[in-house]
């Protein structure tokens, strides 16, 4: 049998942490090619609906890094996206889907470990999960 | 449909390596868009432009996607190319398959099937990519820097001498900051007043600089190359045109209190000058302690006034500037030595700070230059200066370096030696942290010829003991305790933020670290702008510096404002948000959102509106519309959920 792979579709803010993976590429650090990068000016500009989307088109999870509450670079930004992060999660549960799938967070320009390790655990989380079983349930 | 050309980088073998770029580009030959696919060894070359040059004309391409390093480092060496050729720089997009695909992966199949990915979603970002072009608004010729030491003085002396006009406020009566307190300066021991007091004077006469003293900023407003600032001018109650400065108003004041100049260690009348020198060079009565605002009590000093200068009915005066850029100079503090409960600090009035010795050390000070100890007057035989005070001490004071103290006290040190030849000084220290130019040798000088002599670690006590304080501590270096029987103690106090700044930065939208400090935009590459467009930082404001540091950053900042004032206008990135109208419910939510202020309600239409210049394009007021009227260009929802599709379905 294949082994499984999951997908997972990363919103990185272009400021911290984008900047702090390209720093991981930079160090020559590894982690699984299941981390796909959307790369964002803010953590704000992201939807809940990109979120949903890529849930629902078939991603096995969405993560969203932000630059460190109290750093971001247009002041609040990840505030916003911190409030939504927490709406979403508590959408998910109510509709029946994984919020355990979703994750948030806040990965500075200096932390490629970070970025690494982050990438690491929680593709190996996605695993233990298995596949998205919601992407066949298509309703968006 | 829009003709894409794709360009794979090899950078060497960094990409190739690991991403099969042959493959790649037979994949990605099919795929819907792709008018042109090649790979070439280094597309950021003279060669490689050349080819994408050469690419856009021959085949009319619409657009390209060059798959390479990060945009950080390319995007504008790649967007200049296409505008060499006639072809919009926004026709552009970078996909990113080195730092964030080659360089993460080993495996080359997964590597290569992620990089066709990353290159998808570029192209599918890239066909509703709409030609954009920069921002242009016109700017005022005229900068403002808050906070007259030395690095205002010098920031405003460089913009002046440019040919522009400057705003300087100073919340005190006169410009000179804390450096014109200093007694003579390392590493050259140069007196301060004799190198300041020459610039104090240029910003007087500069026909370019418009001073206001006792004045501060009330609010700014506005957009780089664009502020309107409000300054309150407190009055001084002496009409500066009148005053002859013959001093015939101090002796007959009645009042007394602690000279601010004198760092408390004499005193001032409640009418007063500064120091000699100030500038501008005009006498202020200080209304917290003056008795003549009680009409009946006291009029003492303009009874004395020859030429009737005083005027106790002066109200605040309020200015309204329009400048073009902000240089933020608000300068230091000493942390409070009350923190310093261990050291005996008002306890003991023998301890003092490293300004209040700099003001016995100054011929102008409050000893004349002699040295004398506050309590009796005698002449300190022992004296223990102690390194480190409140700095360095993450669990109870402040964790960073000071970065001045190991210089200063060393040079303190110095100066008493030449004052008191039979003395002798004792320093307790962490590090010598001297890493200025001649500032080694500045410190071994004076070990090896001066006899001063380092006890490394940390005092732990300070206790009295007949007119003498016993300074208690270890030193580390023989770990044997040391007790020295001291007539004064001098502590380095930290260098913190300006107490009375904070409400000015915070006023500014500026940011600053954990300390207090302000941050610059990049630690490395950018350390004299802010995060905010059109302000930027000089001297200790933004963290502990000695003076030529604070003069070089405050030159620094100068010329950034050089450069941008030189423009005849100013250029802004056009990636904003822009409104559909037929969408839009005037709602507000956006206004909300925003953190520039660059969202209003057009009152008329009832619909959001866009500042394009003050926008900066973060999209937290896209994500907030309710209902979709708002987008980002170049980076819609439908772009977006475009890219989403690349990589959900699989």
């Amino acid at each position: 049998m294949k082994e499984y792979k999951p997908k997972i579709v990363c919103f990185l803010c272009k400021w911290c942490t984008s900047a702090g993976a390209d720093l991981a590429g930079t160090s020559r650090l590894k982690y699984p090619s299941s981390i796909l990068p959307i790369r964002v000016m803010c953590s704000s500009r992201i939807d809940p609906m990109f979120v949903v989307k890529a849930f629902l088109n078939g991603a096995d999870g969405v993560f969203i890094g932000g630059c460190h509450p109290g750093d971001c670079h247009y002041h609040e930004g990840n505030y916003h996206t911190r409030r939504r992060f927490v709406m979403l999660t508590k959408i998910f549960d109510t509709l029946g889907l994984d919020s355990k799938r979703l994750k948030l967070s806040w990965i500075s320009a200096s932390e490629g470990t970070k970025f690494a390790k982050v990438s690491n655990e929680y593709t190996e989380e996605i695993k233990s999960y298995g596949e998205n079983p919601s992407k066949l349930n298509v309703f968006l | 449909m829009k003709r894409i050309g794709v360009f794979i980088c090899h950078c060497g073998i960094n990409i190739k390596a690991t991403v099969d770029v042959e493959r790649l580009t037979e994949e990605l030959a099919e795929y819907p868009g792709v008018a042109y696919i090649e790979n070439y060894v280094f597309m950021c070359s003279e060669p490689g432009q050349k080819l994408i040059k050469d690419t856009i004309i021959e085949h009319k391409l619409g657009g390209v996607v060059v798959a390479a390093c990060s945009p950080t480092l390319h995007e504008t060496t790649f967007q200049d190319a296409l505008e060499e050729v006639g072809l919009n720089r926004y026709q552009l997009e970078i996909a990113n398959i080195r730092e964030q695909c080659s360089w993460v992966h080993d495996d080359i199949e997964e590597a290569t099937r992620k990089a066709n990915l990353i290159i998808k979603t570029a192209i599918e970002r890239l066909k509703l990519n709409d030609s954009l072009y920069p921002i242009s608004a016109s700017l005022t010729k005229r900068a403002l820097i808050i906070g007259g030491g030395i690095a205002g003085i010098q920031a405003a002396l460089d913009i002046a001498d440019g040919g522009y006009e400057v705003i300087l406020v100073e919340k005190e009566p006169s410009i000179g900051g804390h450096m014109i307190q200093l007694s003579e300066t390392f590493p050259t021991l140069d007196c301060s007043q004799c190198i300041m007091t020459p610039k104090m004077v240029a910003i007087n006469k500069h026909k370019n600089i418009k001073l206001f003293a006792n004045s501060e900023v009330e609010s700014i407003e506005g957009f780089v190359g664009n502020f309107k600032v409000s300054i309150k001018r407190k009055p001084q109650y002496v009409d500066p045109d009148k005053c002859t400065l013959c001093d015939d108003c101090t002796p007959v004041c009645p009042v007394v209190v602690p000279s601010e100049y004198d760092e408390g260690m004499s005193w001032r009348k409640a009418i007063y000058i500064p120091f000699p020198q100030s500038i501008p060079a005009t006498f202020t009565i200080d209304t917290e302690n003056c008795l003549g605002f009680n009409p009946i009590a006291c009029t003492k000093c303009s009874d004395a006034c020859g030429p009737d200068a005083i005027d106790y009915d002066k109200k605040p005066e309020y200015f309204e500037e329009e400048i073009g850029a902000v240089i933020v100079a608000t300068g230091f503090d000493l942390y409070p030595v009350e923190n310093m409960a261990e050291y005996g600090y008002g306890k003991y009035p023998d301890v003092l700070d490293g300004l209040q010795f700099e003001r016995i050390l100054s011929a102008t000070g409050p000893t004349g230059g002699e040295m004398h100890r506050p309590s009796d007057g005698k002449i300190p035989k022992e004296i223990v200066f102690i390194q480190c005070s409140g700095s360095r001490d993450p669990e109870r004071h402040n964790p960073y370096c000071s970065r001045i103290c190991c210089m200063y006290t060393i040079k303190h040190a110095k100066l008493y030696k030449h004052k008191v030849h039979d003395g002798q000084p004792y320093i307790f220290y962490i590090d010598i942290r001297s890493g200025g130019k001649r500032y080694e040798e500045f410190v071994q000088q004076a070990v090896t010829e001066e006899g001063i002599v380092y006890f490394r670690g940390k005092v732990a006590r300070i206790y009295k003991e007949a007119d003498k304080m016993i300074v208690s501590g270890i030193d580390t270096l023989t770990s044997k305790k040391i007790e020295i029987k001291a007539d004064m103690v001098v502590l380095a106090q930290a260098i913190v933020p300006n107490f009375n700044a904070a409400k000015l930065i915070n006023t500014l939208k500026l940011n600053t670290d954990e300390n207090g400090f302000l941050i610059e935009a990049h630690p490395k590459l950018r350390p004299v702008e802010s995060l905010q467009a059109g302000l930027y930082l000089a001297g200790t404001a933004q963290g502990p510096k000695d003076i030529p540091d604070a003069v070089s950053q405050a030159s620094g900042a100068a010329a950034k404002v050089l450069a941008l004032l030189s423009n005849d206008e100013i250029s802004h990135s056009p990636i904003v948000a822009i409104v559909n109208e037929e969408l839009c419910s005037g709602c507000g939510i956006c206004v909300s959102a925003c953190p520039y202020g660059a969202r209003e309600l057009d009152e008329i239409k009832k619909i959001a509106t866009v500042n394009d210049v003050l926008c900066e394009g973060c999209g937290a007021c896209i994500t907030a519309c309710p209902s979709s009227a708002a987008q980002q260009k170049n980076l819609t929802d439908e772009q977006v959920f475009n890219m989403i599709k690349i990589y959900s379905y699989l």
